[in-house]
């Protein structure tokens, strides 16, 4: 249902992963999670090394935080976030790059893993791991099936459906044997004996890669699907490879689904195989007024400022830089942030390409309807939410929203639709809050 | 030709009777005893039906007087202590001398005083701006400047300044906290009005450390604590590097306003002091 087709513009999807240098200095946010901010566990002057424990998670939805450098902690201050308000980080002074001797860097591959399915969701826990995709849901939650419920796929996103990002492509072509054991882990670890790879038709180095990898693992099966934007949402996706659908409100298991990206297969591969924490990731940074569009491995806690310089950046030739992709990627205020276990790229549009179309009126083209990938009225929705008429939104399903933005990049007359829905969807949310507090 | 128009005046007047008759017992059993004060509440209302009160709309409000016997904790504030003299003197009752409020803006970063860093591309609304990013100046807790407030009032009481992008009360403001209730960060506050319009408040709301506040906004409070150590009245109080005066202990004496040295203490309404008069603070008023 629904869907658009924006230009790809994969710009760097050729260029292999680097890592990118060690910076001087990291600002490790404690709030990468959804749910709630871990709790600091060093505290300043302290010296770490790469992959220890910083920060623990202690409520049911959020993760552990691991340091991704060595060094001195110089100070835990608030320091401001993608949004610029300023939330709770550690600082810490990079020494060396002393990693826990717990730790295997070596790079033989191991494919066997002798653990049982909670021991699975306990490494991956400690681990600190969750949905690399961009929505950053503590991994080891999804692991823990509620009473009643049975799991009969694991479905791994490997879709990457925003247009410029390239880091989950990357890394499915260098990494794909490793991601193969964390797919098989995963496999162990919820009980099943089927996981769906999903893979979009514009990356077909990837698919045939995964393809031929996939014959030695029994159960698991690569999936190419057409091109749309935004298949690669877990709904859409579950839809796209086994035909159910995921009832309003509800999670993907409802319908025996449990959703993965393959970013996470590998970070999950490393932390059991290999003992390290999620502390790094791929980061795709490109746009077209970027001149080396790349792909790198980046420590948590590197500012996006040295990312863009590495690449070329020039201020003055640029207008937005967004944290994200395009479509759902949001514009930051300042490049000075840093990054994070979801950020998945940083966009550089120039100036000409980043303005907003004029908005005019609503000429009832339906487009957005039809674009919209839940089912919505994207039109309904905005307007009423724009008058603050809550209570009828709740029931036109604001909440079944996924922000794709697909209504607002199909509105001929530019009308800023996800803007009012996102509005509309604060308020809502606010309401079933204080609705179920009482 | 006569005789139809005799039957038919005769059985409509019976069946007129006989209806008058059932309707007169159904009346009698099913009537409604109403308080008559409170039709003579509501008119002594001033009818905006604006929902300052807490209540849907002046009759309501006047249903919860009336019911409840007594004033405790009901005030309109359209109307103020006037009308709540006559509500009262209609049950029978002593009005409770509540002072009039007003709507301040407790914020002055304006386009001069907080210069914007970055451009906001997307919808002009303050709720929306609030959820993504910390504004255009980076202070997280300053006005906005787009105008949820504005929409809110039904007085046309409030206005955006263009010169300094901050909203500007007028003398139409009847305290109904509309606005309050609007801006998603709270810059709004109902203070009283004080003798002769006159009004001290501390114009920030900013609860950053000093040097990260001063760093967006130079007229930031910054939470040295001068103005504590200056007050007379035991009126002021620090938390969260921010200093606050209680306008119920404040007796206008104007000692914290020459203390400040961001002047982020506005004064409202004084004359002119005879040395030099803290000229900022008075043209920069926004209560």
């Amino acid at each position: 249902m629904g869907g658009v087709h924006p230009e790809e513009n994969k710009l760097s999807a050729t260029k292999p992963i680097e890592v990118f240098p060690l910076p001087q200095k990291v600002y490790i946010p404690l709030s990468q999670s959804l749910g709630a901010p871990s709790k600091p566990v060093v505290k300043k002057g302290d010296t770490v090394k790469v992959g220890q424990l910083i920060a623990q998670g202690e409520s049911f939805i959020s993760s552990n935080i691991h340091s991704s450098v060595s060094g001195k902690v110089s100070k835990i201050d608030d320091y401001p976030d993608a949004s610029g308000y300023r939330r709770q980080a550690v600082f810490i002074d990079v020494e060396g790059d002393e990693w826990e001797e717990s730790i295997d860097r070596s790079p033989v591959l191991i494919r066997e893993c002798n653990l049982s399915a909670e021991e699975i969701t306990a490494r991956i826990k400690a681990a600190g791991i969750v949905g690399l995709g961009g929505a950053t849901f503590p991994s080891h939650v999804k692991l823990m099936v509620p009473n009643g419920k049975k799991p009969e796929y694991l479905i791994i996103n490997g879709v990457e459906c925003e247009p410029y990002l390239t880091s989950d492509h990357r890394l499915m072509l260098e990494k794909g044997e490793e991601m193969m054991v964390g797919i098989s882990i995963l496999m162990k670890g919820l009980g099943v004996s089927k996981a769906l790879i999903g893979v979009e038709n514009n990356k077909p180095d990837a698919i045939s890669h995964l393809q031929k990898l996939a014959q030695s693992w029994p159960g698991v099966e690569v999936h190419p699907l057409k091109v749309q934007y935004p298949q690669g949402g877990e709904k859409q996706l579950i839809k796209a490879l086994v035909n159910r659908e995921v009832p309003s409100g509800k999670l993907p298991i409802e319908v025996g689904c449990v959703v993965n990206n393959v970013g996470t297969a590998f970070a999950v591969y490393e932390a059991i195989q290999k003992n390290k924490p999620l502390f790094e990731r791929v980061v795709t940074v490109t746009g077209k007024a970027i001149p080396r569009p790349a792909n790198y491995l980046v420590r948590v806690g590197t500012l996006v400022s040295e990312l863009l310089m590495q690449s070329g950046y020039d201020e003055n030739k640029s207008g937005k830089v967004i944290n994200g992709g395009p479509m759902m990627g949001k514009a930051l205020s300042t490049i000075e942030v840093p990054v994070v276990k979801g950020s998945s790229g940083i966009l550089v549009m120039p100036e000409q390409e980043s303005r907003r179309m004029k908005e005019v009126n609503c000429i009832r083209c339906s487009r957005c309807a039809s674009a919209c990938p839940m089912g919505l009225e994207p039109y309904l929705l905005a307007t009423m939410s724009s008058l603050s008429m809550i209570e009828s939104v709740e029931n036109e399903r604001i909440m079944d929203c996924i922000e794709c933005g697909s209504c607002q990049y199909t509105c001929p007359s530019g009308r800023q639709l996800l803007d009012y829905i996102r509005v509309g969807k604060g308020a809502v949310g606010k309401m079933i809050r204080a609705r179920s507090a009482k | 030709m006569n005789e139809v128009i005799l039957y038919s005046l005769v059985s409509l007047a019976g069946i007129g009777s006989v209806m008058a008759v059932v309707l007169y017992f159904v009346a009698q059993k099913f009537k409604v005893i109403e308080d008559p004060r409170i039709d003579d509440v509501e008119a002594s209302l001033p009818g905006a039906n604006c929902g300052g009160c807490g209540f849907a709309g002046c009759r309501n409000f006047a249903e919860a007087l009336v019911k409840n016997e007594s004033l405790e904790g009901l005030n309109c504030p359209v109307g103020g202590s006037a009308t709540m003299t006559v509500v009262a003197e209609i049950m029978g009752l002593a009005a409770d001398a509540s002072e009039p409020k007003i709507a301040v803006v407790r914020c002055n970063g304006s386009r001069s005083h907080a210069p914007a860093k970055v451009v906001l591309d997307g919808v002009s609304s303050c709720a929306f701006a609030h959820s993504l990013f910390s504004g255009e100046s980076g202070c997280p807790n300053g006005c906005l400047g787009l105008g949820d407030c504005v929409t809110s009032c039904q007085f046309d009481a409030i206005h955006i300044d263009p010169q300094t992008g901050l909203p500007v009360v007028n003398e139409k403001c009847v305290a109904c906290g509309a606005c309050v209730k609007a801006c998603p960060r709270g810059v709004i506050e109902l203070r009283n009005k004080g003798k002769k319009d006159r009004r001290i408040f501390v114009s920030c709301i900013n609860t950053e450390k000093g040097a990260v506040a001063k760093k967006n906004c130079e007229v930031a409070c910054i939470g040295c604590g001068k103005c504590v150590k200056a007050c007379p009245f035991e009126a002021i109080t620090l938390s969260n590097n921010l200093a606050y005066i209680d306008f119920e202990k404040c007796k206008l004496c104007r000692k914290c306003v020459a203390e400040c040295p961001t002047g982020a203490i506005h004064e409202l309404n004084f004359p002119p002091r005879k040395e030099a008069a803290p000229a900022e603070a008075l043209t920069e008023a926004n209560g």
